[in-house]
């Protein structure tokens, strides 16, 4: 009969404790770690918009720089970075610094970097130098990624400012899995 | 609404987004609990972001009266 074999105890899980479970809805994680890998004028915006907003709204902002996101953070009197003759060279093709960052598309040998701050101004819209101040002020925390500051050859003397110490790979993805919101720009 | 005595204004009229909220933060940060702020801005966008700010960082926002071009938010600190 089917009746014998109704006769297995069911286990029935045990109920999310309700302190748990409201833990879990109620804190969501308030944490952000940007990875800010571009140097392109507007991601750059991006990152210094959401950095400072992100510190202003009292969530714990981290952004790991690394790549071209890198020579955002060198010193805008820095001219030429690196030791040796290639890394001199990508510096002198491509000026570091916050204040000098041209766009992925409509650059036309600066025209459109040059429109786009001028429209700022107009607007009243701070610029990435100005954002990146107040972020600092708010204390986001600028971490630079090691490996490419070996590649780049950029000494910690390059950098701004109030920057953090170097990194790998394995923090950042620490950082990641334990309670922070990531963001790629 | 009784009056509420100010202890800080932050004048962000004319600028964009974030900074009537960044400017803000940085004023509220340097006050004590229970210190009010008083902001002014002309961005539409600090209508919802004021509010935002506020439910996220807990302090209080006690007033919002608009002019039409300008708005004001008195914001007390947790």
């Amino acid at each position: 009969m089917t009746t014998a074999m109704l006769d297995a105890p069911i286990e029935v899980p045990a109920p999310i404790p309700a302190a748990a479970f409201e833990a879990e809805v109620n804190a969501p994680p308030k944490e952000i770690l940007i990875i800010n890998y571009s140097g392109d004028l507007e991601k750059v915006w991006a990152t210094m918009i959401l950095a400072s907003t992100s510190a202003a709204m009292g969530v714990k902002t981290r952004v790991f720089v690394t790549f071209w996101g890198l020579q955002v953070f060198v010193r805008d009197d820095v001219r030429i970075t690196g030791e040796n003759w290639m890394q001199k060279m990508l510096s002198a093709m491509q000026r570091p610094g916050v204040s000098h960052r041209k766009l992925s598309k409509m650059n036309f040998l600066g025209m459109g970097p040059w429109m786009m701050r001028k429209l700022a101004k107009q607007y009243n819209v701070a610029s990435p130098k100005e954002l990146l101040e107040a972020a600092k002020e708010l204390g986001v925390e600028f971490i630079p990624c090691q490996m490419t500051m070996d590649m780049f050859g950029l000494k910690r003397e390059d950098m701004i400012e109030g920057m953090g110490e170097p990194v790998g790979a394995a923090t950042v993805i620490g950082m990641m899995t334990e309670n922070s919101v990531p963001l790629f720009i | 609404m009784g009056v509420v005595e100010i202890d800080q204004l932050v004048d962000a009229r004319g600028l964009s987004c974030p900074m009537p909220i960044v400017k803000t933060a940085q004023a509220v940060k340097a006050l004590t609990s229970g210190s009010v702020v008083e902001l002014l801005a002309t961005d539409p966008g600090s209508i919802k972001d004021v509010a935002a700010w506020c439910k996220s960082t807990g302090n209080e926002l006690v007033e919002q009266t608009s002019d039409g071009a300008v708005y004001r938010f008195v914001i007390r600190r947790k």
